[in-house]
């Protein structure tokens, strides 16, 4: 597990970030992304994966989250 | 020189990498591009952020570089105790240039350098004793300092002392704040990691500390943050800003204190320009307080319209009207200053190789006086700095990543610009070479280079160093005399 931290960049996409790694990566795709529930599995630009536990959709970003990391992206 | 193709600097890159081993070449490939408009990510063609090569001389700093020299040592009202043996703090005290308002020694502390001066025992038995004993000791020598920070060297880490103890309870004995910082110097590849050990002491120890407390705001408040006062260049953004009509809250931390960063959560809008050192802290604000930061640059007239322009736009119409009349009012300056030095500085060639924001910030500068960058780096660069970099920099031009000595010695003698930026490592190699540089990390002890002042300065200081005689005198005359009659026999 570790603290990620979602925000919106400048065309309205959001952007994975995790401080630990200072990685910066814009996210592809997001499982869930309905009102209720946003979240789940999240594909980055860079070919990484990481889960977070779908949660009602946040009213404002950026925020802190904990995911999981399903697939490492390639160096 | 001419312009290389994108073949030809390939070419380049490779016949450079020739003489290192194998694997050393294999890891150096990875960290010098050719640069590609576009492509939209760096991660593409070059590697950041990654431990230097044993073996190849590297200008990097440390953690404690990049938390006590860049972050923490220019808040002024601070005292910031040099955790560790003496060298550390002494030989980097006030050689950063970090200008500052102040009776040194009285109420400010910026060029003094305050060490714990480790001895074995101390390794021995711990140092905590003595850090304990130092922060009563200042206190009772400087009572009028509004904190203390500790900033850990390396042998802290190494033997475990128990800094955070020690400054909770000195804190509660001298009622002010102490905060430790575990920057340790072997920390991470490079001071980049300081940077952000810094910015989470400050989130964890400071920015929360006056929530709830009263405070007067208007709605034009911002704060520079990541404007480390190099030459006086805060004051130079200062200037514009509140001709703006903005309400400048805080700096950080060039020419800041410590109450300046308790009141930053209730700005309105965070203003960035040292992306890279204080990312960190700008998006907690965004999180935490709701508080929006944006990017700018103020190098060069064209950077600072166009930026000056995103920063209204945050704000009502009467900013707006303020900053058109700005830029109107300081345009025939700009004209004036373009006007005299652009004829001599046409169509000259640039290298860069610096730290922080400046590889890709002074750009525009250069362009704005007709010169090119052909090259550029970053020491401690991430991948998003060379994502923003990309679009600055002309195609087919070098990038370089943590370059090592040999390797930027040899693109400096292939390529042949009229100048390179760089630091004070490099300044005498490449000016024994013939080739002026001017130190872009100090200004070298020149500045400010910010806004529209610094531009002014920014400008004659290359108008200098290109138009120096000396370098044309670097041959001696006996040699002079063979290379003529050469000449002549031909």
């Amino acid at each position: 597990m570790a603290n990620i931290m979602i925000q919106s960049d400048a065309k309205g996409g959001l952007v994975f970030y995790l401080p630990k790694r200072d990685l910066e990566a814009s996210i592809e795709s997001i499982e869930f992304d309905t009102p209720e529930k946003w979240g789940g599995e999240l594909k980055l630009d860079n070919g990484g994966t990481y889960y977070i536990d779908p949660i009602a959709k946040p009213p404002r970003l950026p925020i802190s989250l904990r995911a999981r990391r399903l697939g490492a992206a390639e160096d | 020189m001419t312009t290389l193709s994108r073949e030809e600097t390939e070419a380049l890159i490779a016949e450079v990498l020739e003489v290192y081993p194998e694997k050393a070449k294999k890891d150096r490939t990875k960290h010098l591009a050719v640069n590609d408009q576009t492509i939209e990510q760096s991660k593409k063609c070059i590697t950041s952020n990654r431990k230097s090569l044993p073996g190849v001389m590297t200008i990097r700093g440390c953690a404690y570089a990049g938390s006590k020299g860049v972050v923490w040592g220019p808040i002024k009202d601070m005292i910031h105790i040099s955790h560790g043996p003496v060298g550390c703090g002494q030989y980097s005290r006030a050689g950063r240039r970090n200008y500052y308002v102040g009776t040194t020694g009285v109420d400010t502390f910026g060029t003094m350098n305050f060490t714990s001066d480790f001895q074995e025992k101390d390794i021995v038995f711990g140092g905590d004793k003595k850090l304990a004993k130092l922060i009563e000791e200042v206190e009772q020598l400087f009572p009028l300092h509004k904190g203390i920070s500790v900033q850990s060297e390396c042998p802290i880490g190494l033997i475990g002392d128990d800094i955070e103890g020690v400054a909770k309870k000195s804190a509660a004995a001298i009622g002010k704040p102490i905060v430790p910082v575990r920057c340790e110097g072997f920390r991470g590849v490079s001071q980049s990691l300081g940077h952000h050990i810094a910015n989470d002491a400050i989130r964890d120890w400071v920015l929360d500390k006056r929530d709830g407390q009263p405070f007067e705001g208007t709605p034009y408040d911002v704060a520079i943050i990541g404007d480390y006062n190099i030459g006086g260049d805060a004051w130079a953004t200062r200037i514009i800003l509140e001709e703006m009509g903005l309400r400048v809250v805080s700096q950080w931390s060039g020419d800041g204190t410590i109450a300046e960063m308790m009141n930053s959560p209730r700005v309105k809008l965070n203003l960035l320009h040292c992306y890279r050192s204080m990312n960190y802290i700008s998006r907690h604000m965004e999180e935490k307080y709701g508080i929006p930061y944006l990017e700018y640059n103020f190098f060069g007239p064209t950077k600072i319209i166009e930026s000056l322009k995103k920063i209204a736009d945050f704000f009502d119409d009467t900013v707006k009207e303020k900053t058109a009349a700005v830029i109107a009012r300081y345009q025939p300056m700009m004209d004036d200053i373009i006007n005299k030095y652009k004829p001599r500085l046409q169509g000259k060639k640039v290298m860069l190789y610096v730290g922080g924001l400046r590889p890709r910030h002074v750009i525009g500068a250069y362009e704005d006086l007709g010169m090119e960058v052909i090259g550029t780096g970053y020491e401690f660069g991430h991948n998003d700095d060379y994502d923003r970099t990309i679009k600055e920099m002309g195609d087919a031009t070098l990038l370089y990543d943590d370059v090592t000595g040999f390797e930027l010695e040899e693109f400096v003698k292939k390529l042949k610009p009229d100048m390179v930026g760089s630091g004070i490592k490099e300044k005498y190699i490449f000016q024994k070479m013939g080739i002026p540089l001017r130190q872009m990390h100090s200004w070298d002890y020149s500045g400010p280079y910010h806004g529209y002042d610094g531009f002014a300065i920014f400008a004659r200081d290359m108008d200098i160093a290109l138009s120096s005689p000396v370098f044309g005198n670097l041959v001696p005359p006996w040699k002079k005399a063979v290379v003529e009659e050469v000449k002549k026999a031909a």
